[in-house]
């Protein structure tokens, strides 16, 4: 039996797993996908928001200005890509500096440091390239970047390097009360834990159902998103920020840590929580309003699309509560929840504690993991210290984004361990530059076929039936 | 200091290499980053290559191995497995491999010879799923010519060029289904021998006019949403058809690959997203010179061979310490004609101009102007069109005491 | 009957037009070489074809093979079964010959190994 179960490998399920491997538990994720940050943790804003946004008294407001003050140490720690770039919500009329006006209260009151609003003089020196109708903008210091995806793998690799495990491809299907235990079922698979922590994303409130948990309707409302060429990447520097709506804060313009220009999200209340396909008319509004923020954006630059499912709790807050003794809801996470994460796990273990917990530091816990792009970042002494030692960083694999054979080897061998083309894509970059995996896929199929010791014809994209060659030529094809 | 390092081993970096040294160049490199010389035309296994060149016709990898032969013949030294990160405007080259790590060359002079990449459908914004089984047609055409492997069964491809004309011939005879090439377009990119034998000779449709305006399939691709476009370009929904199908190859554009001719501070064209250049193929930079698909895309490899000679010998008459030259003759087009390589004369001689044009035009005059609107020259062409690149040989004395060419199209009644 | 066929002979693609009575050709007219003409000739009367593909060789690799000579239209797939179906043993280079007399042709490697 385990101490706890964590119910979803994104960067809620991520960080809190980390957070317990600290100390002498025995911890187990369960991940319904075949990798790490498969639900909304790869496709957000990638934004650490200031804080200042959400209503003060919130969770959402608490958890968001401590998580963005938490930011900083652990991607160090984790050698995750951070930047404290700064964001701008910009307005066009008085309404828009009420607003605006507004939001700086409510930051002061939150607890968000530096905040200042700006006069359009003031804001163009910081943004020459921002639209010549903008007339005001707060400007928020603390707000940044950083990699979501990337977080929460290398907070799950840092867990299962300090004993946490990691269960993918198992969908929960029902939860039993079995005396002190929950016993969590799949299909094929049933794990005993003391302790659940629901952090299962869009699906929190199906598994909060299993243990009669009927108090919260989880609903998928659609984002979409438009990636922009490094070449565009320094067409701003802050994050742009519109005035918000009552459907979240907007389409925005903001630099990436890799140094693209991401323009998104929409936002749109769907049904369906499994269909993640962006629109025509999504991906021409995602156009036309960052248009009217940002001069000169060009549209011919795009190098790729892509959708997220926000889960949106019916609370309007963070629903963050037990319903039994030794089950802990994270749910309803969506904005700010990337930027709360880090807040969300250190208030799971907190609801733990009181819930009889007892908690002892590991001596050996190891909270260091190495960046996974340190050859990226290192000099040419250094990195031909590391080829002479193997050669295979000498092998550029990856032309768009420099990456080499040796780094894609270690991210097949190191923790979560990635199983297809997209794995590799999210740990390296290999497959995100402009040429969209055209040059490199051909080189990191045959390498994951050689590492996985898998035929070349069962290498896929993300799992499943998603093969990229359907067989051999010179095999019979049956057409059907 | 190497004298000549050239950046591609492919045709235009073998041809380069090859005329440089013939012209008397002994010290030259070439950084190669595949396993072998050939380039692209190792996967361009059908024929159609060399006819100009060499009065036969060849296949890709039998037209490399001609030059190949002539590099091994000259004992010109190469790199294999070699990639280039950075080239310094006062050119200095940084490159890495598994034996030598990343080192460093400082060059008497650079030939640029890189090549193009294909753009994928991130940059077309097709909205729907990400689901596996969407390729551009080279990707397609290395894992089936190189790799052994079929990407898939049931095929649509987007883009009449001839790249996604070969590769339907080349699934078809693998077995798959080829259920339609799509061109936004209301002409093909494609030569017309290619319509033919590769899709009138299957039976598979060509829809012009037409584009995918979705994409289907949650792991795999299930299907394609295919429209017509109206005269802007734009999807009528109304059109809309869906194909079943587990494989989508897009054909929808080669892009110069520049991103180290970006580094070298090296001026790149707006139009062909390549170095601007003179007659001699030479950059803005003294000393680095252009050749190929990275300058401009080419039909033909043929023409390709015969630019890099341009190139191979400019450089080697550069490495000996040619003169400067003194005069500078930008050379304009009127948007009819797209683009003109070299952009620029900066010698007065017999000068060839390639060119390609915006559309299909019949029953036009090329006619060529000095900055007085003077006309220094003119040729009658009945037909010209997108994909096929033209040509026109300026003589010296049209060129002499002209400040500025402005070349045109003109209908002729 | 006429006939107007796009030529493939070469990367011109002329545009050829062919007058025929009774199963004779009887006029050529629009092509730019005699090899045009011949391939119009034979494209009314009996097509042919030069297949390019890839042969899996012995190891797993493959390599790019052709037909050294065109081969009847309708025989195409017929003699990519026979491509397939054949496992030369390496090495090979360039010009070999890697199966004897299909329809009329061989099949040589155009690149080695």
């Amino acid at each position: 039996m385990y101490d706890v179960v964590i119910i979803g490998a994104g960067v809620v399920g991520s960080l809190a797993a980390r957070l317990l491997s600290k100390f002498s538990l025995s911890v187990c994720v369960l991940e319904k996908e075949n990798d790490v940050a498969m639900g909304a943790t790869k496709a957000n804003s990638a934004i650490v928001h200031a804080g200042f946004d959400a209503k003060e008294g919130t969770l959402k407001a608490k958890l968001n200005v401590k998580g963005s003050q938490m930011m900083p140490k652990i991607c160090a720690e984790l050698g995750v890509d951070y930047k404290n770039n700064g964001s701008l919500v910009i307005g066009f009329s008085d309404e828009d500096k009420r607003t605006i006006t507004e939001l700086f209260e409510r930051g002061q009151k939150n607890g968000v440091k530096g905040l200042e609003i700006l006069d359009k003089a003031a804001l163009s020196e910081k943004e020459p390239n921002i639209s010549k109708n903008a007339v005001c903008a707060l400007y928020a210091p603390t707000g940044a970047i950083v990699s979501p995806y990337e977080l929460a793998i290398a907070a799950m690799g840092n867990a299962m390097d300090n004993g946490a495990e990691l269960k993918l491809d198992f969908e929960v299907k029902s939860i039993e009360k079995e005396g002190e235990a929950f016993v969590i079922s799949s299909d094929t698979e049933a794990v005993s834990a003391k302790y659940v922590i629901n952090a299962a994303g869009i699906f929190a409130d199906k598994i909060a159902k299993m243990i009669g948990d009927n108090s919260f309707e989880i609903h998928p409302r659609r984002g979409e998103y438009i990636l922009l060429d490094s070449e565009c990447g320094s067409l701003v520097s802050h994050t742009i920020f519109t005035t918000p709506t009552k459907m979240g804060k907007g389409i925005l313009v903001s630099p990436t840590v890799h140094n693209n220009l991401l323009l998104g999200p929409t936002s749109e209340d769907v049904e369906d929580k499994t269909d993640k396909a962006t629109t025509e008319q999504g991906l021409e509004n995602v156009l036309n309003s960052t248009g009217k923020s940002v001069e000169n954006i060009p549209r011919n630059k795009a190098i790729t699309s892509f959708c997220g499912l926000r889960a949106v709790g019916d609370t309007g807050d963070f629903i963050i509560n037990s319903p039994l003794v030794g089950f802990i809801n994270l749910a309803g996470i969506e904005s700010p929840g990337l930027s709360a994460s880090p807040a969300i796990a250190e208030y799971a273990l907190e609801l733990l504690e009181n819930q009889g917990l007892k908690i002892t530091e590991k001596a050996d816990f190891n909270p260091i993991r190495k960046s996974a792009h340190y050859f990226k970042n290192a000099s040419i002494e250094e990195k031909n210290e590391i080829i002479k030692k193997d050669k295979s960083f000498g092998r550029i694999i990856c032309r768009c984004e420099t990456v080499t054979e040796g780094e894609i080897l270690e991210a097949i061998r190191t923790n979560p361990k990635p199983h297809d083309l997209d794995g590799i894509k999210r740990r390296t970059r290999a497959q995100m530059g402009r040429c969209q995996g055209g040059f490199c896929s051909p080189y990191i199929t045959e390498i994951l076929a050689r590492e996985l010791d898998i035929p070349i014809e069962q290498v896929t994209k993300c799992g499943g039936k998603s093969i990229i060659n359907i067989g051999k030529t010179k095999e019979e094809i049956q057409n059907d | 200091m190497t004298e000549l390092v050239i950046i591609g081993g492919g045709p235009a970096g073998m041809s380069a290499a090859v005329a440089a040294y013939d012209s008397g160049i002994r010290d030259i490199l070439i950084l190669e980053r595949d396993t072998a010389l050939g380039g692209i035309l190792q996967q361009c296994i059908h024929n159609g290559f060399g006819l100009h060149k060499f009065g036969e016709e060849l296949t890709g990898p039998e037209y490399a191995a001609r030059y190949e032969k002539m590099v091994f013949e000259r004992k010109i030294p190469y790199k294999l497995g070699t990639m280039v990160l950075d080239i310094t405007e006062d050119k200095v080259i940084t490159a890495t491999n598994t034996e030598d790590g990343i080192f460093q060359i400082k060059a008497k002079a650079i030939i640029l010879a890189m090549g193009c990449r294909e753009r994928p459908r991130g940059a077309l914004n097709i909205a729907g799923t990400r689901p596996a089984g969407i390729y551009t047609a080279g990707t397609a055409q290395k894992f089936v010519n190189m790799k052994g492997y079929m990407p898939g069964k049931n095929v649509v491809i987007l883009g009449s060029g001839d790249i996604g004309l070969i590769m339907a011939r080349r699934m078809t005879l693998e077995g798959a289904k080829v259920h339609a090439v799509c061109e936004l377009m209301p002409y093909s990119g494609g030569l017309a021998r290619n319509i033919e034998q590769c899709l009138n000779d299957f039976n598979i449709p060509l829809k012009l006019s037409h584009t995918v305006t979705k994409i289907h399939g949650k792991e795999r691709l299930d299907g394609v949403t295919i429209a017509k476009v109206d005269e802007n370009r734009k999807p009528i929904p109304e059109t809309a058809e869906y194909i079943p199908c587990d494989t989508l190859l897009l054909s929808v554009g080669l892009i110069p690959e520049n991103e180290l001719s970006k580094t070298a501070k090296v001026e790149l064209s707006g139009v062909t997203s390549g170095a601007i250049v003179d007659q001699n193929r030479q950059t803005n930079i003294s000393g680095i010179f252009a050749c190929g698909n990275v300058l401009h895309v080419h039909d033909l490899v043929d023409f390709v061979s015969d630019e890099a000679e341009i190139a191979g010998k400019s450089a080697a008459e550069y490495i000996k310490g040619k003169a400067e030259n003194k005069i500078n003759i930008p050379i304009k087009t009127d948007g009819k004609i797209r683009y003109s390589v070299p952009q620029v004369i900066t010698e007065e001689k017999d000068i060839t101009v390639y060119f390609r044009v915006s559309d299909v035009f019949y029953n036009v005059k090329v006619n060529v102007k000095n900055e007085k609107g003077e006309a220094v020259f003119t040729k009658r062409r009945p037909k010209v069109a997108p994909g096929e690149m033209e040509s026109i040989t300026l003589k010296k004395k049209q060129i002499i005491g002209s400040k500025e060419l402005f070349m045109e199209l003109e209908a002729v009644k | 009957m006429r006939r107007n066929l796009t030529c493939i002979v070469c990367p011109m693609g002329c545009s050829i037009d062919v007058e025929i009575e009774n199963g004779e050709v009887k006029s050529i007219s629009g092509n730019t070489c005699p090899r045009g003409a011949e391939y119009a000739k034979n494209e009314c009367i009996s097509p042919v074809r030069t297949i390019t593909s890839t042969v899996r060789c012995a190891d797993g690799s493959v390599i790019p093979v052709k037909t050294d000579k065109p081969i009847p239209k309708d025989k195409i797939f017929e003699c990519m079964k026979i491509i397939n179906n054949t496992t030369p043993a390496l090495p090979i280079s360039a010009g070999d010959v890697i199966i004897k007399d299909v329809y009329g042709s061989n099949i040589i490697a155009t690149g080695g190994k």
